[in-house]
């Protein structure tokens, strides 16, 4: 599989896609996309990394192990469904703010950080079965 | 009550698991003397209990509740009544003792911190039951005691013998704690009570109901269970590998307590029928007679402790089960006497454990000059249990004989046992409080001597007020003893015996027993060989028939996946499928609810391409030769289908189906060059048949769902209700996401935890199989 059209391929490739399902899930809420499929696309994006430079490169460049990443998504979404207690409202209703950033007005909810949540676990947890099932040092 | 003593009582409940954190830290810097400080925790409970007195003697009660889950009417709730406030006072207040006697008893343990944190939890966990008046409430803490005695009972958990009790006493209590919730439960829905104080408002509701039987049995299935009676009894001396003060605290003063509690605190709106009057009395007689005969068998001092605590809890549900007013009194003198006789002379044998080397009484001998302090312990403790006059079990016994003499049909019989369960109990107590301190030779293991005062205190403590209390008991009857009767009773009743002694029957009885108790403490040694070679015959017991189950059910499960799990992939594949098939057909079929055919739909070009490329797709799949072609061509089916959902409008559903597929492919793939099967596919033509039948009726039962369910009528409040008020209220135009991570953010929570907990599992298998594939080259 480690072609050289690949290898030169796959980083670009990468990133891009990345990129690509960091802007699926913001854009979420009010077109196609969210957090589940950004993070089907990032794990795509990480297998297409790890069949191109090994699976040891590939959890380097992952930083966290996968399922650690999985774990902070988890706990993620859990938080930002506190919030609304502190707001008097029940578990996991959406509190949204304005914010002001560079002229621009954003809203900024704890339904977003839910979202980036998921896009965490489904990261995470897929990208650690894909990359252990890529690890050919472990058969 | 003010709302003061209410939140008070509240924190009170709270106290001794905040302790139970700290306790480590303080360990960490005091070292043994953590202990005086840690037991300010049960002092503070003690004296806040102790201020409910004077309400309580008046009559009244006190309770409080916090809303806890409001809408299935389940409240956070205490009730203190002359039942509940005894118990509290005797939990805090021997927890004191205890406490104190731990930090002598494991004076330089490397978990001492643990250990005292394990023990303030309990007390936490005893003390909230007592006072719990909602059902749920009570049944948490009630758990909770079973939980914490596990990790107390387990507490030396390098020793087998010691993991063994505890994982059995947890199996007994906590399928008797089950047998309790489903109980209570079952009253709440006959009485319509959810909490122990409108329950014994009740009247007779619960009596008449066709359902008492059954809850009569579920509950005492909890209660039989964490009370030891037969044959459930055989936990409660397995678990004295319990470090002693464990044993002294839970399993003689207090938790074991916890099924008595609940028959008495019952007994007003379940006692005096006629299924009651029989069943208490009756394993309550088998108890008390199993347990003493088996302590006189003994010769380790705990394991006599323990058997005739055993026989006492028994005696107890007993005289709850009679009902007379003479029986509940008696019941409330005894439970009073035994909880500080016994976790003194428990005490007792932890001191000449620790100071003298053993607690074998064959190994003990003259040991008077040596402890002298813990020998006035356990003579004046000793003399309770024994009954002698001028002590508070003198009172008892008194009680328990004039309740049985005056107790009807049954009476000589319940004489009878009683005798002869008092007398081996006297046995045993000379046992205990003569035979270690008494003869000319001094004899241990070890030079003995007196131990420190965090060990002598707590026993000396006890005994003294067993003593105390008997002289004083008019004060103790007017304070606690009535107020107590008269909450079993559930009407007003009034303790009065004093120790002057009162000619007539049950005075003679009591000097009976001390003789024959006498006449069998010089016997004891043909006794106990009697008893021996008795069980010997017999030769198999409750524990064994433990053993037995558990392992019988080791062997059923292991039985049971051999034939569920074959462990061949195709096996499961097919009876998968097999299953999906007949769900899918079967119910049409039954119900007669085939779909109509549809008219040919009219499709449009594109539509029509995307639908070639399927079918080709299909034929690509039918026809590879290598399984990894295979997978390759159900990906064009999965994009044909993708394209699809795109040209039909729904590019959510078309967006996901793109990735799920891709990924899906690749991850099949890559498992396929894991598995290293032959990349051909070998199946003989017979079973390629057959697999074709089942793929092609699950596929077509599909298809007819699919078609049943686009012919049934739609209901679309659903779709307008999101389309309404997507925007609105959840600030988002994209109806699937904001259904995904708003309206619908709690099942989102659920399934993201699924895909971790799932991804973990996955990880897991791949790892082990690699383990073994590792081990299997020798690496």
């Amino acid at each position: 599989m480690r072609t050289l059209i690949f290898r030169t391929i796959a980083p670009g490739l990468t990133s891009l896609m990345l990129l690509f399902s960091v802007f699926v899930l913001l854009r979420g809420h009010n077109e196609p996309g969210g957090g589940f499929i950004g993070g089907l696309i990032a794990v795509a994006a990480i297998a297409i990394f790890g069949i191109a430079f090994g699976v040891p490169v590939a959890r380097r460049a992952l930083y966290f192990h996968p399922l650690a990443i999985s774990g902070a998504g988890l706990l993620l979404s859990a938080i930002s469904g506190l919030v609304s207690l502190a707001c008097d409202a029940p578990f996991l209703t959406g509190i949204w703010t304005s914010v002001h950033l560079f002229g621009a007005e954003l809203d900024v909810s704890t339904v977003m950080a839910f979202d980036i949540g998921v896009y965490l676990v489904v990261l995470g947890s897929l990208s650690s079965v894909a990359l252990a099932l890529e690890d050919r040092e472990d058969i | 009550m003010s709302t003061e003593a209410g939140t008070l009582t509240f924190l009170a409940l709270l106290l001794p698991f905040f302790g139970a954190t700290v306790a480590p830290i303080l360990t960490r810097f005091l070292g043994h003397n953590a202990a005086w400080a840690l037991a300010a925790v049960p002092a503070a409970l003690f004296i806040h209990f102790a201020s409910f007195v004077p309400l309580v003697a008046g009559g009244g009660t006190a309770g409080g509740s916090l809303a806890w889950a409001p809408s299935i009417a389940v409240d956070f709730s205490f009730f203190i009544d002359g039942l509940s406030l005894t118990f509290a006072i005797l939990i805090s207040g021997i927890g004191i003792l205890i406490v104190l006697f731990s930090g002598g008893y494991l004076k330089g343990h490397a978990r001492q911190g643990r250990f005292f944190s394990f023990m303030l939890l309990f007390m936490g966990a005893m003390q909230g039951l007592v006072l719990a008046d909602g059902f749920i409430t009570l049944f948490v803490f009630w758990e909770l005691t079973s939980i914490t005695s596990f990790l107390l009972i387990g507490f030396d958990n390098h020793r087998e013998a010691a993991r063994r009790a505890a994982f059995q006493a947890l199996v007994v209590t906590g399928m008797g704690g089950l047998s309790l919730l489903a109980g209570l439960l079952l009253i709440w829905s006959v009485a319509g009570a959810g909490s122990m104080s409108a329950l014994l408002g009740s009247g007779t509701v619960l009596r008449d109901s066709m359902l008492y039987g059954a809850a009569l049995i579920l509950v005492l299935g909890g209660a039989f269970t964490k009370s030891a009676q037969f044959p459930f009894h055989f936990w409660l001396p397995n678990a004295m590998e319990a470090p002693t003060p464990v044993s002294a605290y839970l399993h003689s003063a207090t938790m074991v307590k916890a099924g008595v509690y609940l028959v008495m605190r019952l007994n007003p709106v379940m006692g005096g029928t006629a299924a009651w009057q029989t069943v208490l009395p009756l394993f309550g007689a088998l108890t008390l007679v199993v347990g003493t005969v088996l302590a006189i068998r003994q010769t380790d001092l705990k394991l006599m402790l323990a058997y005739t605590t055993v026989g006492s809890l028994g005696l107890l549900v007993m005289l709850t089960g009679l009902g007379s007013d003479k029986a509940v009194e008696a019941a409330v003198l005894y439970l009073v006497a035994h909880s500080m006789f016994k976790g003194g002379l428990f005490m007792v044998a932890g001191s000449l454990d620790h100071e003298a080397g053993s607690r074998e009484i064959t190994e003990l001998a003259g040991l008077r000059a040596a402890m002298p302090v813990t020998f006035a312990a356990a003579l004046l403790a000793g003399a309770s249990m024994a009954g002698l006059p001028l002590s508070f079990g003198f009172l008892a016994k008194e009680e328990l004989y004039a309740a049985v003499t005056g107790a009807g049909g049954w009476s000589a019989a319940l004489v009878a046992v009683a005798l002869f369960g008092n007398t081996l109990m006297v046995a045993v107590a000379l046992c205990l409080a003569l035979t270690p301190f008494l003869g000319r030779q001094p004899r241990s293991p070890k030079a003995a001597h007196e131990g420190p005062v965090l060990l002598w205190l707590g026993p000396l403590a006890l005994a003294v007020l067993g003593i105390l209390t008997g002289l004083l008991s008019g004060y103790a009857h007017r304070i606690l003893s009535s107020q107590m009767a008269s909450a079993i009773a559930g009407k007003p009743l009034a303790v009065e015996i004093s120790t002057v002694p009162h000619l007539g029957l049950p005075l003679f009885l009591s000097v009976l027993t001390i003789a024959l108790g006498a006449v069998a403490f010089l016997w004891q040694a043909r006794i106990r060989g009697g008893v021996a070679s008795a069980l010997d015959i017999i030769g198999w017991g409750p524990d064994r028939g433990f053993d037995q189950a558990m392992r019988g059910l080791v062997r059923g499960s292991f039985a049971a996946s051999r034939v569920v799990q074959s462990g061949r992939l195709d096996i499961y594949m097919k009876i998968t499928f097999i299953v999906v098939a007949l769900a899918l057909i079967v119910p049409m079929a039954l119900n007669g609810e085939w779909p109509s055919l549809p008219a040919w739909p009219d499709l449009q070009l594109q539509e029509w391409a995307v639908l070639v490329i399927a079918v080709a797709g299909l034929a690509a799949v039918l026809r590879a030769r290598s399984r990894l072609t295979a997978i390759v061509s159900l990906g064009i089916q999965g994009f044909a289908v993708a394209l699809l959902f795109m040209l039909l409008g729904a590019p959510d559903l078309s967006f996901t189906q793109f990735m799920i597929e891709t990924l899906s492919v690749v991850i099949l793939a890559l498992v396929m060059t894991r598995l290293r099967l032959g990349t051909d596919d070998r199946r003989p033509a017979l079973v390629r048949v057959v697999d074709a039948i089942i793929a092609g009726v699950a596929g077509l039962g599909f298809g007819l769902l699919l078609l049943k369910a686009a012919q049934t009528p739609f209901d679309q409040k659903l779709g307008i209700f999101f389309s309404t008020y997507a925007r609105v209220i959840a600030h988002g135009r994209n109806i699937v996401n904001v259904i995904i991570v708003d309206f619908r953010g709690l099942d989102t929570l659920g399934e993201i935890a699924v895909v971790m907990i799932a991804g973990l599992a996955i990880l897991t298998l791949i790892r082990m199989t690699s383990g073994t594939a590792r081990k299997a080259r020798g690496a």
